[in-house]
């Protein structure tokens, strides 16, 4: 399982690092976004993948690892994920508005000279 | 008064009264100029209240901690030097105000003058009251600042702006090297205090880094008094507004160095060391600045470079290493801020009332401003030193020094001649001045015709040329107590024995004077040729100018310099940064793996199963696709970065993360929705067949990234694996386990982490969100799509064309209905949606959801509707809507309760919790912590509407520019905000 795991963050870690060094700018959120997928998870799998793990503590329990999944990788992603999602949120208005501005979708603001 | 309140009087208020004057309107010119002299005149009682104690040869001081533990304490020291200097500051600072309220025109902005003249004095009184090095070094760097804006102040003109910037890049940096020396001498006594270094000379003089010090310091000290060859910034600081000129020249900027040396002289001094940089230094600087004085055809180089060469006497008195010479540097020091002062004020009234200051022009003033031409007469005589004039008795003190000086390296036999020929150049630049300016025949062609300027205008020149004579025929009465406190105050019981007074017989320094006098009159009519000729610039040394080199240094270092290295170093490229950007993620991973080793851990993989395997390959193929598709096909590489995050949830439904799993759900619906949103502004890209063909750049350029993305994704997947495989660290887990119910009353420990164990964490979290969504806002306001983009887009037109060639028959409207059945749907949902976010945010508590998610939620709900309805439609409905009144809100409420808890003694964001039974719902978890998670909620909520709608409207006002908008986005845009 572990390996289904790795494998899958190195594909979305390869494909996302390949598009980040794309030239233009929509290339470089969809590789920002696959790139964070992949970050996602790798935090999340260092807390161990637990397949049927109590999530929600017994009221007045004191949990303990042998039941309970890891809650602070958790935690962790879930601040990120949101985060993500803002700045995803500002990099694509930034980048619109640097297109409106220069005219070209090209990362640098104008094409390259050939 | 307490000696705490007078000294944080003398020197805070000028930095209140600062900050005042510059809130001042830019018209209130009087107010401001009474503003600052109240100030200076409150800071001269203050250092006259101090006189009683500092008479008997004691010392005003308060110390306030600050960091004890290293030494660092503000300690504000007036002993008798430092009122000697605090005296001169505030004195003619207050003369200099009263000059500046006439000099300065009504249509300069004078209250800024006024404000930046009285922090500059706050900074000046800083340096002398400072009872610790650290400190000193502080204020004096706040001097070189304000000095900056003082000499810039008529910005609009580019010597002012190269005088400024020259004065700052001289002064700051030699500020720096002072800072090092003052490091340097606090590691040798093991104290800043000044009192403890004060003690400690011996100790100085013989360790190893006494000559670092000492080198440091002067350094400082001599880029400050513009000491040969740090002196050209001061001619240049010429261009400041006379009153500057007349206050940083006279009294205060340029005295700081030598008052550094005289404070410090009682630890540094006496060595060969300093005896050979100080006294050569000052030398040179006599005879230089004297030298190239006569021969300046503006009055005010002319007093430029006569201050440089006063600023080398001193210099060089206090080099001498004998205690009758810093007693003749001391006494110089007022002298030189009398004449010197009222000189300039009286080139400024030349300035003003004829409106030029070239000697080759005036001529003859003598007659139009008679009463001026008196005083600027006196004040001359006293710089030339004639008897009975102030400038006369310090001379003198000053030829018995160069007579007695033990010098070594047949200096000894110069020094004489030396004091004579400065004395002589002297003599002749004074002569020039007076003569040039007030004699002759009647100007012509004077800018404006002369006359006597405003009484008051001329008051402060009379004060000072009245002190010039005073102290030049009773030196002892008036002068000599203040002098003695101040020697006595940096020489203890070793003051020698000295005498202030015009008559000390038929000696070899009055011989000497009159010598010089005569050498002088000689000189200035032997070179009358010469200085009526047009030739710019002194003979002999006209080439060695120092700020030709410094220009060619800074052109050198701050263009050609730092081009070349961007050249090599810096790209603006985007590609080449994200490159290097991996390329040292790389190496430090490498390094890692490189120092600890690598090896697969020791758990044991657990069997694949084929469900997840299936979903990675459908995940995994949705990512490559996007990859491949993101340039030409935006739209479907959007759709499959969609079901890359769909296999994301579903991996964590897998792994016990339903948080997670929700929170990932909701935000990919928004982040789709968002990304869609901007496509419509991006350029249409068409693959054209044949039109570029595979060439062996692109190719390699590929191949190269194709490379980095394999072996990050390599990388990355090997270190994951290596991580999966090792027992996870369990260093907070426990700890949140066993007291997410007992302490923080939630059994969901995801959610308690985030709102009360790690809540201030999460406090930053969403004020980032907040910033981003009004960043976001902001910078779509002025957004201005590219042309190519303004048009509707390819499937708009067609549906328009479509709704044109088929017009209503009863039967469904292509456009009007478009979607008819998912809208009423999605309307119906519309309530539904809300209930479940409020169902998802009161559990979260305890079970999967809370104000994240919940938040989205909402957010999806509401750009439901945008998208079947329509702007117009969803905003004529949902006027409650307001963003930004949601993101305030969530950010008070979080923010409000953090803050409740210290009501009841506890830190800032102590939860609470009880269960509270509600009527219908049951019980619910009443946590402090659910306020703070409704604030979170209401914050995205807010946020994320606010990113989407901004986004939403540019297509409306894309339409609006081109035709008249419609009522209702009219009314919302005006809601809004937006323009």
């Amino acid at each position: 399982m572990q390996l289904v795991v790795s494998l899958a963050i190195g594909l979305l870690a390869g494909s996302g690092v390949w598009l980040l060094l794309r030239a233009r700018t929509f290339q470089v959120i969809i590789g920002l976004a696959l790139l964070s997928y992949a970050v996602n998870l790798f935090i999340f799998s260092t807390g161990g993948l637990r397949t049927g793990a109590e999530a929600i503590l017994q009221p007045g329990e004191v949990g303990s690892l042998a039941r309970y999944a890891d809650p602070v990788p958790q935690a962790l992603v879930l601040t990120a994920i949101v985060i993500g999602f803002a700045t995803t949120a500002l990099l694509l208005v930034v980048l619109l508005a640097a297109r409106g501005l220069t005219g070209t979708d090209h990362v640098d603001g104008r094409e390259r000279e050939r | 008064m307490p000696d705490t309140l007078l000294l944080l009087t003398l020197v805070v208020l000028p930095f209140v009264g600062a900050i005042a004057a510059g809130l001042l309107p830019t018209h209130a010119r009087n107010t401001a100029a009474a503003m600052a002299g109240s100030v200076a005149l409150i800071g001269l009682l203050m250092v006259w209240a101090a006189y009683p104690t500092v008479s008997d040869g004691g010392v005003v001081q308060a110390t306030f901690a600050w960091m004890p533990s290293l030494g660092l304490n503000l300690t504000l020291r007036l002993d008798g030097l430092a009122w000697l200097f605090a005296g001169l500051v505030t004195g003619i600072g207050a003369l200099v105000v009263l000059y500046a309220r006439y000099y300065m025109a009504d249509a300069d902005p004078v209250p800024r003058f006024f404000a930046f003249l009285l922090a500059f004095m706050g900074a000046m009184t800083g340096v002398v009251v400072s009872g610790n090095l650290v400190q000193l070094a502080f204020f004096w760097e706040l001097t070189s600042l304000f000095s900056f804006l003082l000499i810039g102040y008529w910005h609009h003109t580019a010597s002012a702006r190269d005088g400024a910037r020259m004065a700052l890049t001289v002064t700051a940096t030699g500020g720096l090297a002072l800072f090092a020396g003052v490091l340097a001498l606090g590691h040798i006594v093991g104290s800043y205090e000044l009192d403890a270094v004060l003690a400690a000379g011996d100790r100085i003089r013989e360790h190893p880094l006494y000559a670092t010090a000492l080198v440091l310091i002067l350094l400082g000290v001599m880029t400050k008094s513009a000491q040969f060859p740090f002196h050209f910034w001061l001619p240049n600081a010429m261009a400041a507004p006379t009153p500057v000129s007349a206050y940083l020249h006279s009294a205060t900027l340029v005295k700081a160095g030598i008052f550094l040396m005289a404070r410090l002289w009682p630890v540094l001094a006496g060595t060969e060391a300093w005896f050979l940089i100080v006294c050569t230094a000052g030398l040179v600087t006599m005879l230089f600045g004297a030298y190239v004085a006569i021969f300046q055809n503006d009055l005010k180089g002319l007093l430029a470079y006569s201050t440089i060469s006063h600023l080398g006497l001193i210099t060089l008195l206090l080099g001498l290493n004998s205690e009758l010479a810093l007693v003749a540097a001391v006494f110089h020091v007022l002298n030189h801020a009398a004449f010197k002062a009222s000189l300039f004020m009286a080139a400024g009234i030349i300035d003003h009332e004829t409106g030029t200051r070239d000697i080759r022009q005036l001529s003859g003033l003598n007659r139009s401003m008679p009463f001026t031409a008196r005083l600027a007469l006196v004040a001359a005589a006293a710089m030339a030193g004639v008897p009975l004039l102030n400038g006369f008795i310090s001379k003198e003190m000053f030829f018995a020094e160069a007579i007695s000086a033990d010098a070594p390296l047949g200096l000894a036999n110069m020094l004489p001649f030396a004091a004579m020929l400065g004395s002589a150049f002297s003599v002749a630049y004074s002569l020039r001045f007076i003569h040039g300016a007030f004699f002759g025949p009647d100007p012509v062609d004077l800018p404006r015709a002369p006359h006597e300027p405003a009484t008051w205008m001329r008051f402060p020149v009379e004060i000072l040329v009245l002190t010039c004579i005073m102290v030049g025929i009773l030196p002892a009465a008036t002068v000599g107590p203040f002098l003695a406190i101040a020697v006595r105050s940096v020489l203890g019981n070793d003051v020698p024995d000295y005498s202030l007074s015009v008559w000390h017989g038929l000696n070899l320094p009055l011989l000497m004077s009159f010598l010089a006098l005569a050498g002088g009159v000689a000189l200035y009519l032997l070179l009358q040729r010469r200085l009526r000729s047009d030739v710019e610039g002194e003979p002999l040394l006209h080439h060695l100018e120092g700020r030709r080199i410094f220009e060619r240094a800074m052109v050198f270092l701050s263009w050609r310099l730092a081009r070349r290295v961007e050249g090599i170093a810096g790209t603006r490229r985007l590609q080449p940064q994200l490159r290097l950007i991996l390329a040292i993620a790389f190496l430090a991973g490498g390094a890692a793996v490189w120092q600890r080793g690598f090896g697969p851990g020791n758990l044991p993989s657990t069997p694949v199963d084929p469900v997840l395997a299936l979903i990675w390959a459908a995940g995994g193929t949705c990512a490559l696709g996007a990859a491949v598709l993101a340039k030409f096909h935006r739209f479907a590489a959007l759709i499959l970065v969609s079901g890359v995050g769909l296999a994301v949830v579903l991996t964590f439904v897998w792994f016990s993360a339903p948080d997670l799993a929700l929170t990932q759900l909701t935000v990919e619906v928004v982040t789709t929705v968002l990304l869609l949103l901007g496509l419509r502004w991006l350029p249409q890209r068409r693959r054209v067949p044949g039109e570029r063909g595979p060439e062996v750049l692109t190719l390699t350029r590929r191949l190269r990234d194709l490379g980095i993305a394999v072996g990050a994704g390599g990388g990355l997947a090997t270190l994951s694996y290596a991580v999966m495989t090792r027992t996870p660290p369990d260093l907070l887990a426990l700890d949140f386990l066993a007291r997410a119910y007992t302490e923080g009353g939630g059994t969901n420990v995801v959610n308690v982490t985030l709102v009360d164990f790690r809540g201030f964490d999460t406090l930053g979290e969403i004020f980032v969100v907040a910033a981003v969504a009004l960043a976001t806002y902001a910078l779509l306001r002025r957004f201005r799509p590219a042309p190519d983009s303004l048009e509707a887009p390819m499937q708009q037109l067609h549906q328009h064309a479509l709704a044109a060639a088929r017009p209503a028959s009863g039967e469904a409207r292509p456009t009007a209905d478009w979607l008819l059945v998912p809208a009423v749907l999605a309307r119906l949902l519309f309530p539904v949606m809300l209930l479940v976010a409020v169902f998802l945010l009161l559990r979260g508590h305890d079970l999967p959801g809370g104000g994240f998610s919940a938040g989205m939620v909402v957010a999806i709900a509401v750009i439901l509707q945008y998208m079947i309805g329509g702007i117009e439609w969803t905003e004529d409905r949902l006027s409650w809507l307001r963003p930004q009144v949601w993101i305030g809100a969530g950010l008070l409420l979080s923010v409000g309760t953090g803050v409740t808890a210290w009501a009841f003694g506890r830190p800032f964001l102590t939860s609470y919790f009880a269960y509270v039974e509600l009527p219908v719902i049951g019980k619910v978890p009443a946590a402090s912590a659910l306020a703070f998670d409704i604030g979170v909620f209401a914050l995205v909520v807010g946020a994320t509407l606010l990113m989407l709608v901004a986004l939403a409207h540019q297509s409306v006002r894309g339409r609006r520019a081109a035709s008249p908008a419609s009522a209702p986005a009219a009314r919302f845009l005006a809601t809004v905000g937006e323009d």
